[in-house]
């Protein structure tokens, strides 16, 4: 009985405190519970916007849709940097049954090396399997044809169509319309533009490319699209098109470019055509010219040494960044300042008795035996050094220099292209400022002769003999004619020089061509009913000792090519009313009227075909009748 | 086993019928409502029933038989045969440990052809059984006594040291925490507990350093800190709360869950279930879902409280907390309040060994309820 008392009162306290204790329990998990309810609503009320943002941020994937890089074209509207299609085909490999099976089946077709199997099988292995790989591209249209003809065997190998840069022509334009190449991570810093990050990216490099490189561009569209966690598309969400890069025209005339690049051969050098009314720069040529789409996909070692180790610098724009003395084309400038300041009047003659001294220098004409009576007609004709010589002594150099720079030396024409050099107009201040010695009276003498310290680009003397031939109106060059809408104008002011001046220049510059005597007589116009004017120059590169000309001076034929006097020559035409001018400069081509003639000749006779038929037409049709 | 006798109450022979009639209805309504909510859940995953709704139906339709045997069977039968169930459920924890197949990197399950045993499912009920049978048989001045804890801390830790060398830490804790409830509610002096808290906060060092794997170290790293790491092992609980969160408060809508349907949520139809229902339902969704879990503790507390044996009770909310237990950790894993331990939401995720488990506990459940008045002696042990 007490043992069923105990039993009892054990059992009832047992009760209680289980009842007590069942409660805290319960009591406990609602407390749980509780705490489960305030994370829900502080995750789904409190944060819910930021988690909102954070699942479309993970659904929706925006992807830049590369804009269509803009055209470059000629004055004609013919297109000298386009985008075409590069064909390729490509494989989805989870639509591929058998992968080997497929690549072994297409080799068959295409021209698959071990290199190329082994890149597709590592793609195939390490990216996702909806994601394409690329199994050819820059594919010819028959190969590209003959894959798609066999698609029927080949599940899961898609044609596909991309762009790439093509060029026309591109050795002869290269200097000009320039390269693009794929952007490097030095390009990625500090940029902004988001285009740059989209892998096969490409950037203009030089030329026009570079220069109008954001206006090329274009402006990219998006596409929002919702991805999956492994990032396949699912759907298109929304497209915004971009917006193609602007169309850049330039002044060039596609077919004399070509023309001026094809005659100028294997020589180095630069030629320039210019109308010199306007200033449009029509052909302009660098030679050796290089393969600009080399740099489109990333050019090889090899390809690159080859071009940094050519001795004709073929990377080297020469018509921008080549300078030379200009030699006996200078003599024109020399001339006109002489009679602009009254020094000398046309009539003015010298004696020539091929060499001349000054304190204790003597100074040689080209022509040993000397030239006899010389006036400015004849000493252009026949290009006497010895009567500029006088000339220059006379007129000092400040005032050859102030009729140098006015006729465009010395100073960078704006023409859009980046790299160009000014050249130097030497003077009194620029010796003592780098040399630390005054101007010399023979150093005038040089100076009188295009030769010394004097430096032009072939662009310079294009403008300068342009100027010339316009009888005075300074005419800036202009490459570019526009660029989207965008017109660029380049307004000409008067040089100032008396029109009887020029007179003088342009009939000793048509002796050159035109009389038995003139240095380029042998070059002048015989196919066309109209005559050119012009003026050669050669540019010694080397000194020669006196001892070489006790014994005979060398014959450039006989030089190492390096060693060779540097040819130029400058010509206008039509002579009666001038429209175009040419400059070109044959690096070591050994003389002016031997080895540059001929090309500005051409290129002037080219150009008058291309540009005057009607003219040319009605001047044989006169002919003809008297 | 017999069916009269003086230590039997009237309720032990009842018709079919007469216990039918005891089965609280309304805890079997608000277990259906619950995996309702389930099968939704796993329609929208894949949008149709197959495959994961059409047979997580038939795995509930084959658990609520089960449930129901198990409601109508005999308790004293139960009762009597605890230890022997218990022995049996170590020996398979055994066997796993020495040959289990291969599963999710852990060593958790015996193949019986036509059905994956997993032994630590057997045990979670085997010890609340056996535990309450120990709770039973002994006054309660007996069982708070220093020397009675042995017996229930080594019937605990058996199983909890086995599970945790498989390794399975979800469920190593469920058996642990399922087993020392059962302890407290058999009235072990509360200043063990205090005890063991603190003891267990000061092993915590030594676990770390020789007791967890290294996946396991890194989930709990991730847990503390999951923005460290989010395309690694952060990503899941990073994902899962953006999932949540994203769905606000009336959810974005039936099968509209971009979160799940992009597959950014992982394990969408097991234990990352509750997260598409939060994104899909909102807070409303989840709420209700609390809510029938709630309604389902209750019961499982009345029919403790109305129960007039310990054994009926201890086993009541043995069942009760472990089924809370589950749905507790698994909702705060998902939430980024616990780690990710791998422990499903009962009922609802897809998959049949725990929905087996919990069916037959919640049999157990029905069972107490109809034998609430059931006389069961310490002689009826079959020894």
């Amino acid at each position: 009985m007490k043992r069923g008392m105990k039993t009892y009162q054990q059992s009832s306290e047992r009760d209680r405190q289980f009842t007590r204790r069942a409660l805290i329990i319960g009591a406990g998990q609602g407390l749980l519970l509780s705490s489960l309810v305030a994370r829900m609503y502080y995750l789904q009320v409190v944060e819910a916007d930021q988690y909102r943002t954070l699942a479309e941020e993970n659904r929706i994937s925006l992807r830049l849709l590369p804009p269509t890089r803009g055209n470059i074209l000629d004055r004609n509207g013919v297109e000298l940097a386009g985008t075409r299609l590069d064909y390729r085909v490509i494989m989805v490999p989870e639509q591929v049954p058998d992968v080997e099976q497929t690549l072994a089946y297409m080799t068959r077709h295409l021209d698959l090396d071990e290199d190329d199997l082994d890149r597709i099988i590592r793609q195939v292995k390490h990216q996702r399997s909806f994601l394409p790989v690329t199994v050819a591209e820059n594919l010819k249209w028959q190969d590209f044809a003959r894959i798609n003809v066999h698609l029927a065997d080949l599940p899961g190998v898609h044609p596909d169509a991309g762009e790439t840069r093509a060029y026309h022509d591109g050795e002869a334009f290269a200097h000009v319309v320039g390269y693009v190449s794929p952007v490097s991570a030095r390009d990625l810093q500090d940029n902004e533009d988001p285009l740059l990050e989209l892998p096969g990216f490409k950037i203009g490099r030089s030329g026009i490319e570079r220069s109008f490189d954001l206006e090329l561009r274009g402006k990219a569209g998006s596409s929002q699209t919702e991805v999956n966690a492994y990032g396949r598309t699912i759907r298109e969400l929304s497209r915004k098109d971009g917006q193609p890069g602007e169309t850049v025209r330039l002044t060039l005339d596609s077919e004399l470019q070509s023309f001026a690049h094809r005659r100028m051969g294997k020589e180095s050098g630069g030629a320039v055509v210019m109308d010199i009314h306007t200033g449009d720069i029509l052909a302009f040529v660098s030679t050796p010219g290089f393969d600009p789409s080399l740099f489109n996909v990333g050019i090889s070692q090899k390809e690159w040494d080859g071009l940094l180790n050519n001795i004709r610098k073929p990377l080297l724009n020469k018509v921008i960044a080549g300078q030379y003395p200009p030699g006996s084309t200078f003599k024109t400038i020399v001339g006109l300042a002489a009679l602009e300041n009254g020094i000398v009047t046309a009539d003015d003659e010298f004696f020539c008795n091929g060499k001349m001294t000054l304190g204790n220098g003597e100074f040689h004409c080209w022509k040993r035996q000397g030239h006899g009576h010389m006036n400015l007609h004849h000493a252009l004709e026949q290009s006497c050094d010895i009567y500029f010589y006088q000339v220059a002594r006379r007129v000092g150099v400040e005032k050859i220099a102030e009729m140098a720079r006015r006729f465009g030396l010395g100073q960078v024409h704006d023409i859009h292209l980046s790299g160009q050099r000014s050249g130097l107009v030497p003077d009194d201040a620029w010796k003592r400022a780098t040399l630390g010695v005054p101007w010399q009276g023979g150093d005038n003498l040089n100076l009188g002769i295009g030769q010394g310290f004097l430096l032009t680009t072939p662009l310079q003397l294009a403008v300068m003999v342009s100027r010339i031939a316009n009888g005075g109106l300074a005419i800036n060059p202009r490459l570019v004619i526009s660029h989207g809408s965008e017109v660029i104008e380049h307004p000409a002011q008067p040089i100032g020089v008396r029109p009887e001046n020029m007179e003088h220049i342009h009939s000793g510059m048509w002796a050159v061509m035109n009389s038995v005597h003139g240095t380029g007589f042998r070059s002048r116009i015989r196919d066309l009913p109209f005559e050119m004017a012009g003026k050669s120059g050669s540019a010694q590169v080397r000194r020669i000792t006196k001892a070489e000309r006790a014994q005979g001076v060398i014959d450039n034929e006989d030089l190492e090519w390096q060693l060779r006097d540097h040819a130029l020559f400058t010509a206008f035409a039509p002579v009666e009313s001038p429209r175009y001018a040419v400059a070109v400069v044959v690096e070591h081509g050994g003389s002016g009227s031997g080895a540059a003639a001929p090309v500005a000749r051409d290129l002037l006779v080219e150009t008058m075909k291309r540009f005057m038929p009607k003219e040319i037409a009605a001047a044989r049709e006169e002919k003809a009748r008297s | 086993m017999s069916i009269s006798g003086p230590f039997f109450s009237r309720t032990e022979n009842r018709t079919i019928g007469g216990k039918l009639s005891e089965i609280s209805w309304g805890l079997v309504l608000t277990v259906l409502l619950i995996a309702g909510i389930g099968f939704g859940i796993l329609y929208s995953v894949s949008g149709d029933f197959d495959p994961w709704a059409s047979r997580q139906m038939v795995r509930f339709a084959f658990g609520l038989v089960l449930m129901m045997a198990v409601a109508l069977t005999s308790l004293k039968f139960w009762f009597q045969s605890v230890y022997f169930l218990y022995i049996l459920a170590l020996g398979l924890l055994v066997l796993v440990e020495l040959g289990g197949k291969i599963g999710m990197g852990a060593q958790r399950w015996i193949d019986l052809g036509f059905f994956q045993l997993q032994p630590s499912e057997v045990m979670k009920l085997a010890l609340v059984l056996a535990l309450a049978r120990f709770y039973h048989d002994r006054p309660l001045d007996e069982a708070r006594r220093f020397k009675n804890m042995i017996v229930p801390a080594i019937l605990i830790m058996l199983p909890v040291g086995l599970v945790l060398r498989q390794p399975d830490l979800g469920t190593a804790l469920l058996i642990l925490l399922g087993g020392a409830s059962i302890m407290f509610l058999g009235g072990v002096r509360a200043r063990w507990f205090i005890g063991a808290g603190a003891a267990a906060m000061a092993a915590v060092p030594v676990a770390w350093q020789f007791m967890l794997h290294d996946y396991q170290k890194d989930r709990v790293l991730t847990f503390l800190n999951p923005e460290d790491d989010p395309l690694g092992a952060g990503y899941h609980i990073m994902q899962s709360k953006i999932a949540l969160g994203s769905g606000g408060i009336h959810g974005k809508g039936f099968m509209q869950g971009t979160q799940a349907h992009l597959n950014f949520l992982p394990e969408k139809q097991t234990d990352f279930i509750f997260t598409m229902l939060g994104e899909e339902f909102g807070l409303i969704g989840g709420l209700v879902l609390l809510a029938l879990y709630s309604v389902l503790f209750i019961y499982g507390i009345a029919i403790a409280m109305q129960c007039r044996h310990t054994f009926g009770r201890l086993v009541a909310l043995g069942v009760t907390v472990t089924f809370f237990l589950y749905v507790f950790i698994n909702i705060a894993m998902v939430m980024g309040l616990l780690p990710v331990v791998g422990v499903p939401l009962p009922l609802v995720s897809y998959g049949g060994t725990a929905m087996m488990t919990l069916m037959i506990g919640l049999g157990f459940l029905l069972n107490v309820r109809i034998h609430r008045d059931a006389t069961l002696s310490r002689a009826d042990t079959i020894e």
